[in-house]
């Protein structure tokens, strides 16, 4: 029982400790900005691992969400004679919840366990601390730049997705199950909000960004210099940003849309 | 100030360095001194915080006692901005090169130039292809990494080490895993470049043979203290039983060949003083 409690309080501290490195971690990155914003390769090369190679994903998986999102949507609401709202509860579904948590998630499984494997890889074989003894900060040189454009990258990779998700739900509703095409979009031409609906999802997948990006940086910084080390930081990546992404969705959508 | 820093002979110096990880003690109370424009090297068994002294020297490590001075700077005590520009005047040469994986070679040995001066594109080619001439390499400017074998990297990554003209270098293990051929390049270029750059350079090294081959001083650590330094011809007749074992590679000595254990006979009868727990209390 003793052991049990001491287990407990050893867990407790060591959370709480790297809770404390890892939010003075985001801080030194956040003070290195300014010499990311003054060397804009840096960032572009991360824009393009990070954003660009990650189009692929996105775009196909918003797509199937889409059409999958079609044909449920139409099967329920067919038995309400309501199958024209089809357009409404696609793009509703998607631009307020799926198309942030969903490219959040694969966001943290493309991206973040490559950024979290390729910094662990650095430190492991004495990349960081070369730049340290060459005198480059590595938190200016590659921290900062590749957290920037993990952050930037996500609205833009929801964007996408949420964009690609209504169309796959076009494709499926009016062309495969005969939904009228002018319906399906002036229902959701009106029902759709740019403040409440669409700008929503854009704060949910910046936060989403900040967060994923964060983990993925700062387990790769703190990784085990080992390859095991490096193997278990990958994971722990993905696995807590997955939790970050959730228990911060339900937060946000309680204060977003709670009151309604 | 500077007048009094330029006529001392002695780069490094160190003052009762105590540090310790956990528990362990590296370091315990050692005193050096690293004279400057000379060929200096560090030996010592395996995990004696060989490298760990390196790090220490070059300010990534905080010694929890004593003084390091590099060039009259106490280095724990530096501003972190006062420490970068220490380092730019100091190379350190890692045992897997750390060449950055993501550059060719050009562009690594660039990568110092580039972070530190504003030179012209130009004037940054010529300096790369000297220093890469300098370490045999300007052919192999357009090669990855991962292109490279050991010898090479570790090549390029003096050629990076020296981009910026240090005052010194600091080898960590440079021989280990060497083949024949490029662990004489090697032991060549530091001793060449030591006096043609007029540097100061500091080997960790366990390589008996090759490191007391181009050193002007030797130091011997182990167990956290110095065990004896000197020229090597002063160490090779030194009366120190410890010393002597480790520069002949002798297997007993003072360092005994076995592990700490109950007799032998006792133990193949399985006596109970030969308990697991016993031998080892």
């Amino acid at each position: 029982m003793l052991e049990w409690i001491r287990q407990l309080g050893r867990g407790g501290f060591e959370f709480f400790e790297k809770l404390g490195r890892g939010n003075l971690f985001l801080l030194k990155t956040l003070v290195g900005m300014p010499a990311v914003l003054a060397r804009p390769h840096l960032l572009i090369v991360q824009l393009l691992s990070v954003g660009v190679l990650s189009f692929l994903i996105i775009a196909v998986s918003g797509l199937f969400v889409g059409m999958v999102l079609a044909l449920q949507g139409y099967n329920t609401l067919v038995d309400f004679g309501a199958e024209e709202s089809l357009g409404v509860v696609v793009s509703l579904s998607i631009v307020r919840e799926l198309g942030p948590v969903v490219t959040a998630l694969l966001f943290a499984g493309r991206a973040g366990s490559a950024l979290t494997a390729e910094i662990g890889l650095m430190k492991a074989t004495e990349q960081l601390s070369g730049m340290e003894m060459m005198a480059v900060d590595p938190i200016h040189r590659v921290i900062a730049p590749r957290f920037l454009a993990g952050f930037l990258a996500m609205p833009l990779l929801a964007a996408i997705f949420s964009a690609v998700g209504i169309y796959g739900g076009f494709f499926v509703g009016v062309g495969l199950l005969g939904v009228d095409d002018g319906a399906f979009w002036s229902q959701m031409q009106d029902k759709v909000d740019l403040y409440e609906d669409v700008l929503n999802g854009v704060i949910k997948s910046l936060v989403f960004g900040f967060v994923c990006a964060w983990i993925a940086v700062f387990e790769g910084y703190d990784a085990t210099p080992t390859s095991e080390g490096v193997s278990r930081a990958t994971t722990r990546t993905v696995v807590h940003s997955a939790l970050a992404v959730l228990g911060l969705d339900f937060v946000l959508t309680a204060l977003m849309f709670g009151d309604n | 100030m500077a007048d009094a820093k330029t006529k001392s002979d002695v780069l490094v110096s160190i003052r009762g360095l105590c540090f310790a990880r956990g528990e362990r003690m590296i370091f315990d109370g050692v005193d050096m001194d690293i004279p400057r424009g000379k060929v200096t090297t560090i030996m010592g068994p395996s995990g004696t915080g060989k490298t760990t002294l390196l790090r220490l020297i070059g300010g990534q490590l905080q010694p929890h006692a004593g003084s390091v001075q590099v060039d009259g700077l106490e280095v724990p005590r530096l501003r972190r901005s006062e420490l970068y520009e220490l380092r730019q005047r100091m190379g350190m040469l890692f045992q897997s090169g750390a060449l950055l994986t993501d550059l060719n070679v050009f562009e690594n040995v660039a990568f110092p130039l580039r972070e530190h001066t504003d030179l012209p594109e130009s004037m940054i080619r010529d300096l790369v292809l000297m220093k890469l001439q300098a370490v045999g390499l300007r052919g192999a400017r357009a090669l990855m990494p991962s292109e490279l074998s050991g010898g090479m990297a570790r090549r390029v990554a003096l050629a990076r080490a020296i981009a910026l003209d240090p005052m010194m270098i600091m080898y960590d293990e440079p021989f280990t895993g060497q083949d024949p051929i490029s662990m004489g390049a090697l032991v060549q270029l530091i001793r060449l470049l030591n006096d043609a750059l007029g540097l100061t350079s500091v080997i960790v090294s366990h390589d008996v043979k090759e490191a007391a081959a181009i050193s002007d001083y030797v130091y011997l650590i182990s167990e956290g203290k110095v065990m004896g330094h000197g020229t090597p011809e002063q160490l090779r007749g030194t009366d120190s039983e410890w010393v002597k074992q480790f520069m002949q590679g002798l297997p007993d000595g003072p360092v005994p060949f076995h592990y700490p254990a109950p007799p032998y006979v006792d133990d193949l009868l399985e006596l109970p003083a030969a308990a697991p727990g016993e031998a080892h209390a």
